[in-house]
């Protein structure tokens, strides 16, 4: 995986040592909370922390059978999957279109979406609460859904284009001359050809919506809160429930991480809106 | 609500020689993000005019720019906006420097780098919430969290980070979220770095200080300014970590915008004001959008 082998260059002794060190520092909370999440909620709390002790699953039961914790994950893979599905299939035509139709518009445009991604989110906050209170959407999954889909649709377009362009023109082409219309075009050539580039995108937007945490806090609380508003209501002061709070946390946290660690190099192309690549 | 830098039309050089109509394909994403650009903009606008609180229905009329004139008389206000700035402007000097020496670190070779680096960039992706109690828990908790731990072994007195030092506290969280992005971004741009470019500089007898500030940090510049940017944008509305944290205390002391307008508008109901409030978020954000809005647009005409 050497990025630049030209000269075997020696390394000096210490920079495994420090990137190690630093690496491990760094992860160490996570690392923590995982291990507390396998202690009983007295060793959770012991001081000072106990480092030996035998693993139990207790945590994982007892937020299966406390918490209605399955509906927080349910609400959190629907608005996230549901916002990303919708999303794309908003965004798919509006991104075919730009990046096969050009028009002297399409730069603006693009850059207007993007910009909408700027509305610092606080700004609407108060007409947005007041707009849900009287739609009834207030605490459902419909109101986050419809709300993470406007979110990321900005980003989810503008990912799409850069993949859309990078399709060889030669194969859209030879279809045209074949008599395809551009709906033909869309979904028999380009779709096959583009799910790759569909594919992180939908990650990147499924990863963002999951994570989200402003619109949740302010709009759920119970029954359409998504996990990160439920792990927020182990904030409050009465009892330590550190060892639950872990096991919780942990559930809610791996498979992005996993799904994050496999996409990388996608995110930051479309974290940066292409700016870096 | 931004205003775009005019787009150059010769960057598209549209040879469009097939007449499509793209309406039906383009104006469904245009309206609905138009919508949701206007809409709520326009009420919170319309609200922060017109006095209007939850609790005291008797309160009607228009304002005029009442609710603004008592915000910027409001101390709170000031120090809200103080607060941002030392937030947003802490963690960007902490992501950036650090997230550019981690950048050079880890791209150099040593046995087991991919598996550091997916360590370093672990923290981006845990949920705010997880983050900030983790950290609030399990490391800063005066009592039973492993720094008081430390601190006792070596005999020293325990801190209460949340209530002695709030906003360094904050800042700390806030920044083990964010050094990993600025990491990932400035990592994936030093990777394009050109390797005969670093030979020549290299025969020429540079050292690696020299090799930083002349070769590498030049050619990370432009990664720099959009994490800059992407991370403004971000942090200057910070709110789930101060929701599970801090509260926005203690008294003030960690009470940035986001939590201002949310204290006021959602806690005690005084939409009018908070609207004003939020309308000042509006602008601040713009300012920055401004900037980020056109360096894309120059990196979209270099195709």
């Amino acid at each position: 995986m050497s990025a630049h082998g030209s000269t075997p260059q020696k390394t000096p002794r210490w920079i495994p040592i420090l990137a190690w060190v630093i690496a491990i520092l760094v992860f160490f909370p996570i690392f923590w909370m995982a291990l507390t999440s396998f202690k009983t909620e007295t060793e959770a709390i012991s001081t000072p922390p106990s480092l030996f002790f035998t693993p139990t699953m207790e945590n994982y039961n007892d937020v299966f059978d406390r918490s209605n914790y399955a509906r927080f994950v349910w609400n959190s893979i629907a608005v996230s999957f549901g916002s990303t599905l919708l999303a794309l299939a908003f965004a798919i035509p509006a991104a075919y279109a730009m990046a096969f139709f050009p028009t002297k518009r399409t730069p603006s445009t693009l850059l207007w979406m993007l910009s909408t991604k700027m509305m610092p989110p606080v700004g609407v906050l108060i007409p947005m609460y007041l707009l849900f209170k009287t739609l009834g959407l207030l605490d459902t999954v419909t109101g986050l859904l419809i709300i993470y889909t406007l979110i990321n649709l900005p980003i989810v377009v503008w990912m799409l284009y850069t993949y859309f362009k990078d399709v060889p023109g030669e194969i859209l082409e030879a279809g045209r001359v074949d008599g395809a219309t551009p709906m033909q075009e869309l979904f028999l050539l380009l779709l096959p050809l583009a799910v790759p580039g569909i594919a992180s995108t939908g990650l990147l937007s499924v990863i963002l919506s999951w994570n989200e945490a402003f619109w949740s806090l302010n709009l759920t609380s119970s029954q359409g809160a998504p996990l990160t508003a439920f792990i927020a209501s182990f904030s409050s002061p009465q009892g330590l429930f550190w060892a639950k709070l872990s096991a919780a946390s942990l559930m809610a946290i791996a498979p992005i991480l996993v799904v994050g660690w496999m996409s990388q190099r996608q995110l930051v192309s479309g974290l940066t809106f292409g700016a870096v690549k | 609500m931004t205003t775009l830098a005019p787009a150059s039309s010769a960057a598209v050089a549209a040879k469009n020689n097939r007449q499509v109509d793209t309406r039906p394909l383009l104006w469904p994403s245009v309206i609905v993000l138009f919508l949701w650009m206007i809409v709520p903009l326009a009420m919170t606008l319309y609200f922060s005019v017109i006095r209007y609180n939850l609790l005291n229905p008797a309160l009607t009329g228009f304002a005029g720019l009442e609710n603004y004139t008592f915000l910027l008389d409001d101390p709170t206000l000031w120090t809200s906006l103080w607060n941002t700035l030392v937030l947003v402007g802490s963690v960007l000097v902490i992501t950036v420097v650090l997230g550019t020496l981690f950048a050079v670190l880890y791209n150099q070779e040593f046995p087991g780098r991919n598996v550091a680096r997916l360590l370093v960039i672990a923290p981006f992706f845990v949920m705010p919430t997880v983050s900030a109690l983790v950290w609030k828990n399990m490391m800063m908790h005066p009592v039973y969290g492993l720094i008081a731990s430390l601190q006792s072994m070596v005999g020293l007195q325990p801190t209460d980070w949340f209530t002695d030092y709030p906003m360094f506290s904050v800042i700390v969280i806030v920044a083990w979220q964010w050094v990993p992005f600025a990491f990932l971004i400035l990592l994936t741009a030093i990777q394009s770095l050109d390797s005969e470019q670093k030979e020549a500089a290299r025969i020429d007898g540079a050292g690696p200080f020299a090799m930083f500030f002349y070769i590498t940090l030049p050619h990370l510049s432009r990664a720099i300014s959009v994490v800059i940017m992407i991370e403004t944008i971000f942090l200057l509305t910070i709110f789930a970590e101060i929701y599970v944290t801090t509260s926005g205390g203690p008294g003030t002391a960690t009470t940035n915008l986001a939590w201002l307008i949310y204290s006021v508008g959602l806690l005690q109901f005084d939409v009018g004001y908070a609207s004003a409030g939020g309308i000042i978020a509006v602008i601040l954000a713009n300012i920055v959008a401004f900037f980020l809005v056109r360096t894309v647009s120059r990196n979209l005409q270099q195709g």
